[in-house]
């Protein structure tokens, strides 16, 4: 079988609260290939953003892991201090979701971008020139006059515009994208988006893109997770998904999304509010607030199993073909 | 020494908003016990006393600790002890003084500066940022200079070098108080803006205010023992702590350590006290807010 | 910018301003003749009562007198001693590289173990984060002459490693030796303010998302703590440092006066204490203005240091 460029292997991590420990994730596994653009959606306080992390070695120092996370065949998890930096100057980066919290204040544009590429080793005239390049392929106007200037003085989708500059420089075989478009307005969103993907596919780059939005990841993604409560509840293609989600979940955040078309049902938002790991009872984490749940899926633990095709879903009823 | 800490100054300051040092729980009971304990010495002192704390004795001159001097005594045979007890009068009536009169005034100050706003609010704020440009300790060695020693010029120049770290901090809570809808429902009632004040923007800050009172007493403590210790607070041959640092530095030299390290250390004591509770109070409002 | 510094500049001359009105009209406002209160104590000859009503110009209108003051303070001529019989200018400026030295060299203590602290406290959470918590909760409640108690009765009565007070030492090196404990003791409380103020702007950004990001790239912990974390703090470091370093200025006093320094601070002292009012006078102004100076300083130094900062605004308020 061929190699993924990553794969998170059975991921379960605990943060030590106090006396007992609290979980975040519960056998997470997730791949993505060479090229392949995966999303990871969710709500907030599911696990998305820990599991991201975890790909570049960012988990809470006090933090217990089992399980593997491997970039390129290496498990992030083992690394050492020397190991982390090869990774994350050279296979890795990340681009987080506030551009304004992302990048320091104090500090020049110029020195963010070429920061990463420093660290790495490269001298810095070769440096600045790479930054003013990655600044026009993103689109920046006046790249050498933008290096000088402070983050204030950008808009929020100019300065995404930078992270995403900043977090090429170092030729990452893997983008970790978390949320890179939620702090933005819509109208920016749409534009980040667009360079993203650009980018993205002419440099052959594979990403994992976090977001809540459902919509926005089965777009422009090639697969989707679906995580809930700290596990994956679903995978599928991301037009499989789209038209058939198998977990209730999914299907309920598709619900919820609001429609342009004159003919859609108006949106249904799901009952309840999501919860934690921690909070969630023995059986199925979303039981409580399902339409089809029964008895057994608030005792009994549902696994990710395959159906018709390639998705894999987590639901004691998935294979009734109950939904939708 | 005007180096209290501001805490508005800090709180605009994100980041600064906690300069927390000392955590609730049993060091913030240890610290009011130790303040009732030492407001219960200086009101009983003459009870408390083994000695008469101006008697002089030469030939206990120096003398080390001993059944009969428990903290010794002073180069004129004075009670240490003895002393230390009458001192915490002196030691904790001018602070008080001075936070009281302080408090008053910046609560009021602070208030109408946030209620009236425009020119008014100009005025008190330029007023009060006028008064922190000049040192409270040097103002008060000032009037020192044209009434003599003594501590009535003092406490009043401290009372006025201590209102703006008040006014700024009722000002900010009672401007962002005034915004919130309840009161612009009072005043739609008919309700005049004095009794809406009083009734119910005071509650509202004055658990904010006690503590940086309580930081505010600590400082004008050392402030004014600074003051003793100079020669121009409070006068020998009264027991005060900082008059009796003074005295005891020739001790000292002689090798007799306590006649100025008992005072010293009650100084410390109870200005560690004062921040203890002061930043308590803080974090509990901080804690309640949220 | 440019507006500003005018403002602010046009702020200082008012404080200015007022303080010397303050400082002038005090002689009036004490009890008594302003003759007899300028020498009390002291006796005179009929010439030198004539000499401190010319100077001071007692005969003209009260307005008049103090232009004519300030005109003469202007100048650099501050009058003449009461005590001491000598031009004030003269004397405070024989007493001022004492108090200038003292000064800075608390001032370097007070930088360097209050951030080095406050850094270690916040880099190092646990056991080492609560020995420094005590430590500076304890030196931010310890006043400049009990510091001085407990290092005299230490360091010199107890080890004799330094000399006791009133001592002064000859040559660059042996006077910096002899100012040690001085300055340590002017030095304990602010250092210990400073500590917690570095701590807390520290643990600030120590949390903050662009720090993550820093790390995220493989920079090396030292330069995320050094370009990001230090960096940023150093914003309220400095404007809550340089105000405490403004207090300084008047705190020497009471150091100087337990070390028995022959400073301008002890000269201050000395002079309230026998009314010798031109020494007051001129020490006060020159404290205030160095005092607010020394805030504008800090004041003009925010911008260079967080970019975000424009010099249009009064401060942070």
């Amino acid at each position: 079988m061929q190699q993924n460029l990553l794969e998170i292997d059975d991921l379960t991590v605990r943060l030590p609260e106090g006396r007992a420990a609290r979980p975040i994730l519960d056998g997470v596994s997730l791949s993505v290939a060479a090229g392949e653009m995966v999303g990871l959606v969710g709500e907030s306080g599911s696990g998305k953003s820990v599991a991201c992390r975890s790909v570049l070695g960012l988990l809470p120092e006090r933090a217990r892991t089992d399980g593997e996370v491997r970039v390129a065949g290496r498990d992030v998890l083992t690394l050492s201090r020397d190991g982390l930096k090869e990774l994350r100057t050279r296979q890795v980066s990340m681009i987080f979701q506030d551009p304004r919290a992302s990048v320091n204040p104090m500090r020049r544009v110029g020195d963010f971008l070429t920061e990463g590429m420093r660290a790495a080793g490269v001298p810095a005239a070769a440096a600045t020139d790479r930054a003013e390049e990655l600044l026009d392929a993103v689109g920046i106007r006046d790249p050498r006059g933008a290096l000088r200037r402070h983050p204030h003085q950008f808009s929020g989708g100019m300065l995404q515009r930078v992270v995403i500059a900043a977090a090429l420089a170092s030729r990452p075989s893997l983008l970790v994208a978390d949320e890179p478009t939620t702090a933005l307005d819509v109208t920016t969103q749409a534009e980040v988006i667009a360079i993203l993907t650009r980018l993205q596919a002419e440099r052959g780059t594979g990403m994992l893109f976090v977001t809540h939005d459902l919509e926005l990841a089965s777009a422009i993604c090639d697969r989707v997770y679906v995580m809930y409560a700290g596990r994956i509840v679903e995978t599928q293609a991301a037009t499989d998904l789209f038209d058939r989600p198998r977990h209730p979940y999914t299907a309920g955040l598709l619900a919820c999304t609001p429609r342009v078309e004159p003919d859609a049902a108006p949106p249904r938002p799901i009952p309840g509010r999501p919860v934690s790991l921690a909070e969630s009872p023995s059986g199925c984490a979303f039981a409580a607030r399902c339409a089809h749940a029964q008895e057994r899926c608030s005792v009994e633990k549902p696994v990710l199993r395959q159906y018709d095709g390639q998705g894999l879903a987590a639901c004691l009823r998935a294979d009734e073909g109950i939904l939708l | 020494m005007t180096t209290a800490v501001d805490v508005t100054a800090l709180r605009r300051r994100p980041g600064l908003r906690r300069l927390r040092v000392f955590g609730q729980g049993p060091l913030f009971t240890a610290a009011v016990l130790l303040l009732a304990a030492l407001v219960a010495v200086a009101l009983f002192a003459p009870l408390l006393a083994p000695y008469d704390p101006d008697a002089l004795d030469l030939q206990a001159t120096l003398a080390g600790s001993s059944t009969d001097h428990l903290l010794g005594a002073d180069q004129s045979g004075r009670d240490v002890l003895s002393r230390l007890l009458y001192g915490a009068r002196s030691g904790l009536l001018g602070p008080l003084v001075v936070v009281a009169l302080s408090t008053l005034l910046g609560i009021l100050v602070g208030v109408v500066a946030a209620w009236r706003g425009g020119r008014v609010d100009a005025l008190l704020s330029r007023s009060m940022d006028l008064v922190f440009s000049f040192p409270g300790l040097l103002v008060a060695i000032m009037f020192v200079a044209v009434t003599g020693p003594g501590m009535t010029a003092p406490v009043i120049a401290m009372a006025v070098a201590y209102t703006p770290y008040v006014g700024r901090l009722v000002r900010s809570i009672a401007q962002q108080e005034k915004a919130r809808p309840y009161i612009e429902s009072y005043l739609v009632q008919g309700w005049s803006g004095w009794t809406i004040c009083v009734r119910h923007l005071l509650p509202n800050i004055a658990p904010t205010v006690l503590a940086q009172s309580a930081i505010n007493f600590g400082y004008a403590l050392m402030d004014l023992a600074a003051l003793s210790f100079l020669g121009f607070g409070v006068q020998p041959p009264t027991a005060d702590w900082g008059a009796m640092i003074n005295e005891g530095e020739g001790a000292l030299l002689q090798g007799a350590m306590l006649p100025a390290l008992a005072p010293s250390v009650c100084i410390m004591l109870a200005v560690v006290a004062f921040s203890i509770v002061g930043e308590g109070i803080a974090d509990r409002v901080a804690k309640r807010d949220r | 910018m440019t507006r500003y510094l005018l403002g602010r500049l046009l702020g200082l001359v008012t404080v200015l301003l007022i303080t010397s009105f303050l400082v002038f009209s005090a002689v009036h406002l004490a009890p008594g003749d302003p003759v007899s209160f300028l020498l009390k104590g002291h006796p005179v000859s009929p010439e030198t009562k004539a000499a401190i009503r010319a100077q001071y110009h007692l005969d003209d209108p009260f307005f008049t007198q103090y232009l004519k003051w300030v005109g003469n303070v202007l100048h650099g001529d501050f009058g003449r001693s009461v005590q001491f019989r000598h031009d004030v200018g003269s004397l405070i400026g024989s007493r001022l590289p004492s108090t200038a030295l003292l000064i800075g060299y608390s001032a370097v203590l007070v930088c360097l173990g209050g951030v080095l602290a406050g850094v270690l406290a916040a880099l190092r959470p646990g056991a080492v984060d609560r020995v420094v918590l005590l430590c500076t909760g304890v030196a931010t409640a310890t006043p400049p002459f009990v510091s001085a108690i407990v290092l005299v009765s230490l360091f010199s009565v107890q080890l004799g490693w330094f000399p006791g007070p009133g001592a002064a030492g000859t040559g660059f090196a042996d006077r910096l030796y002899h100012l040690t404990l001085p300055a340590v003791a002017l030095a304990v409380t602010l250092t210990g303010l400073l500590a917690r103020v570095t701590r807390s702007a520290m643990l600030d950004q120590l949390g903050r998302e662009h720090v993550e990001v820093a790390r995220s790239r493989g920079v090396a912990e030292d330069d995320v703590v050094r370009r990001h974390v230090l960096r940023n703090a150093l914003g309220p470091i400095v404007t809550v440092g340089g105000t405490m370093l403004a207090g300084l200025l008047v705190s020497t006093s009471i150091v100087e006066t337990a070390f028995n320094v022959s400073g301008v601070g002890s000269l201050l002292v000395q002079s309230v204490t026998v009314k010798d009012f031109p020494v007051v006078q001129a020490i006060t102004l020159i404290t205030v203005a160095a005092f607010v100076l020394v805030n504008l300083v800090v004041d003009l130094l925010a911008p260079l240091i967080d970019p975000r900062l424009t010099l249009t605004r009064r401060g942070a308020s």
